[in-house]
């Protein structure tokens, strides 16, 4: 038996520091990865597809997305083909989205474990970034691929702006995840409301159409969502362009690093509750 | 040596039905609305005690020292599981402090987590990184898992596919290799069949009396607490009652548990009749266990004769709606009994009462079957029935198996 004997704990009424504790979150790591690790597993178990998935919806949505609103409503989408520029938007929403409805259910979803264990509350909602990454990746190849096909070789900052973009959109969706599935665990009419809310939100997202059709002031406004700026600078560094426009890529990042401490702190102040309320 | 686990002065307060704290947004919003600084008011009122409040835990304080076993003992609703909750730091304190010097590991129930998509080896990874083990630690025991688990064969198959039993076997395997210097264990014991008990069982003994770790345990088996358990600490609706060797403890135990309360005589004003006195007995100090002879005393006085009516006893249990048993002498026993002026004594026998341990209710009416009851209380008073001790496994003693034992045989045809 290990003694350790240093290990002290003192639990009281209110907690010392609210925001994160960084040396028990060192701590609880692996569990942070054996999370991701069951979600995944327990998707590519449970759907007949498996991981054909992951590559089989993005696609889809953009067939169906170019007959609409590349042909028949003509939305333009500036250098680039409509199918290559709607899956570049799809693929980054998709991402974000993912984990924003998956880190909302999670402790709901896990409530057996959130009554009889102590953890960081927080790593269920962060670790549902796991899988969504997993999802990304194989996405991103089709991206490739497809970008391939219509003759576009991405401008070199793409190895700048893919990692760039998947930061904003982790911090932005694990952000407002840590919000609402705090939100969902004390009022439950959270839940039904959740996925209107997001299919909503693929409309204040420049996913079918580009930014450029925007008056430059609605432009800021609609760039505090932190995948306007991914998004429209992925396009850009995919049709082989350099002029990345960084006033909105800085307002996505900040917008994104701001969702991140509000989530962070409204989930930290009422975690302590989840075990009864849940 | 300081002691590793000190607990000053804990009290805990809960919300009459926080199990069910249906809040919505959409009234949370209007009411926003109605009264906007009705939110800002209710800051102010924090650790007083409101209507509809009560203490769990109401200023408890105890010591456990390096290498002691301590039993957590009460009646339901004592707040046993409140204590393990708030040292396994699920749910907080409202008032006190803790303060535990070493690892904390706490199984509250078997299983936590467990995915029925995954195979067992995959489970044994996830629920022991859920209980806190790292995965050199995991890999390290594995081995010493699936043997005390005995699914070697079934490893990979989806735990979907297990029996009960196994599933179970698997689960405590984990828990049983949880490698903390504290461990808190609540109620675990009261699944699974009795040779899985007996497993358990022995496998907690090795872990306080040959690896002198430190345990906290509740249970309502006062064998297994007895054989565990050096220490002992009796909890009643969230006080401490008493702190103290093990046996002492159990035995106030079992003596609250004696059915000599005082009954208050009950008015039954439309037919004129008092009922002086209802109890319910067993040869055996006043304890209540199951499968024994049982006998309900009833005494009335009445100040006129009354006929066609029914008496009726009910049984419930205390944590189910509805009514678990109830027998009535005219319409389900078919006798016509008359209530003569004076003293009356009826006198219900069973022979073998069949309720498993726990707690349960007992309820009593007076009425003409189906047209009119003069009186009715399905919740008359309290009473428990004890758990018998592991030998003596045909007799229906564990909740799991539901808290009714019905006799009963099997045919078997291949």
């Amino acid at each position: 038996m290990k003694v350790d004997s240093h290990k002290v704990t003192v639990i009281r009424p209110k907690p010392r520091w609210l925001l994160l504790d960084f040396t028990e979150i060192w701590e609880f790591r692996e569990l942070f990865i054996v999370f991701a690790w069951r979600d995944i597993k327990v998707r590519y178990k449970q759907t007949i597809l498996g991981a054909t998935w992951a590559v089989f919806q993005p696609l889809t949505s953009m067939f169906i997305f170019t007959i609409f609103f590349g042909n028949f409503a003509k939305i333009p989408s500036g250098d680039l083909p409509y199918p290559l520029f709607v899956l570049t938007g799809l693929i980054f929403w998709n991402y974000f989205s993912g984990i924003l409805s998956r880190a909302s259910n999670s402790l709901i979803e896990n409530e057996g474990i959130v009554k009889k264990v102590y953890f960081p509350r927080e790593i269920l909602p962060l670790s549902t970034v796991g899988a969504n990454l997993i999802d990304f990746g194989i996405s991103l190849v089709l991206l490739f691929l497809v970008s391939f096909y219509f003759n576009f070789v991405p401008n070199p900052r793409v190895l700048f702006v893919v990692p760039l973009g998947l930061l904003i959109g982790t911090f932005g969706a694990g952000g407002l995840g840590l919000l609402l599935s705090s939100f969902n665990v004390k009022y439950r009419d959270v839940r039904y409301a959740l996925p209107f809310f997001i299919q909503m939100m693929i409309f204040l997202t420049p996913v079918i159409y580009p930014t450029s059709i925007m008056r430059s002031s609605f432009r800021y406004l609609i760039a505090l969502n932190p995948m306007t700026g991914v998004i429209d600078a992925a396009r850009i560094v995919f049709s082989g362009g350099s002029n990345i426009n960084w006033p909105i890529l800085a307002i996505s990042g900040g917008s994104s690093l701001l969702l991140f401490i509000v989530g962070l702190y409204y989930f930290k102040s009422t975690e302590r509750f989840f075990a009864d309320l849940v | 040596m300081k002691p590793i686990i000190e607990v000053t002065n804990l009290s805990k307060k809960y919300k009459y039905g926080e199990s069910q704290p249906y809040y919505t947004l959409r009234d949370t919003l209007t009411g926003l609305v109605r009264a906007p600084f009705h939110l800002l008011n209710k800051k102010q009122k924090q650790i007083n005690l409101n209507k509809n409040e009560f203490w769990a835990l109401n200023n408890i304080s105890f010591k456990v020292n390096r290498g002691e076993a301590m039993g957590i003992v009460g009646h339901n609703g004592a707040g046993k599981s409140t204590i393990l909750k708030i040292l396994s730091r699920i749910t907080p304190p409202t008032k006190g402090k803790i303060t535990l010097r070493g690892r904390v590991g706490s199984l509250l129930e078997v299983g936590t987590g467990f995915h029925f998509e995954l195979t067992g080896r995959e489970n044994i990874y996830l629920n022991g990184a859920i209980l806190g083990m790292k995965r050199r630690e995991i890999d390290k025991k594995f081995d010493e898992i699936v043997n005390f688990s005995g699914v070697e064969k079934f490893l990979d198959t989806p735990v979907k596919h297990y029996s009960s039993g196994m599933y179970m076997r698997l689960a405590f395997a984990v828990a049983a290799n949880l490698d903390s210097e504290i461990l808190i264990v609540d109620e675990v014991l009261a699944v699974g069949d009795t040779e899985f008990q007996k497993k358990c069982l022995g496998k907690m003994d090795e872990i306080t009396k040959k690896e002198g770790r430190t345990i906290l345990f509740v249970s309502h088996n006062m064998g297994a607490i007895k054989r565990l358990c050096g220490k002992g600490l009796l909890l009643d609706s969230g006080k401490k009652i008493y702190e103290g060797k093990i046996d002492n403890v159990v035995d106030q135990y079992m003596t609250s548990f004696d059915v000599k309360k005082v009954f208050e005589p009950i008015k039954v004003p439309e037919i004129d009749l008092v009922i002086n006195k209802i109890s319910i007995n067993q040869k055996n100090n006043g304890k209540i266990v199951p499968g024994k002879p049982v006998q309900v005393d009833i005494d009335i006085f009445a100040e006129h004769e009354v006929k066609d009516i029914g008496i009726e006893i009910i049984f419930s249990h205390d944590d189910m709606d509805g009514r678990l048993f109830s027998t009535n002498t005219k319409s389900s026993d078919g006798l016509e009994i008359v209530i003569k002026k004076g003293n009356n004594h009826f006198t219900c026998f069973i022979d073998s009462f069949n309720l498993c341990s726990g707690k349960y209710r007992f309820g009593f009416s007076i009425q003409i079957p189906f047209i009119k009851s003069y009186y009715l209380n399905t919740d008359l008073f309290y009473f428990d029935v004890l758990e018998t001790t592991f030998s003596n496994s045909q007799l229906p003693t564990l909740p799991m198996y539901g808290h009714v034992y019905l006799d009963h045989k099997w045919l078997i045809k291949t």
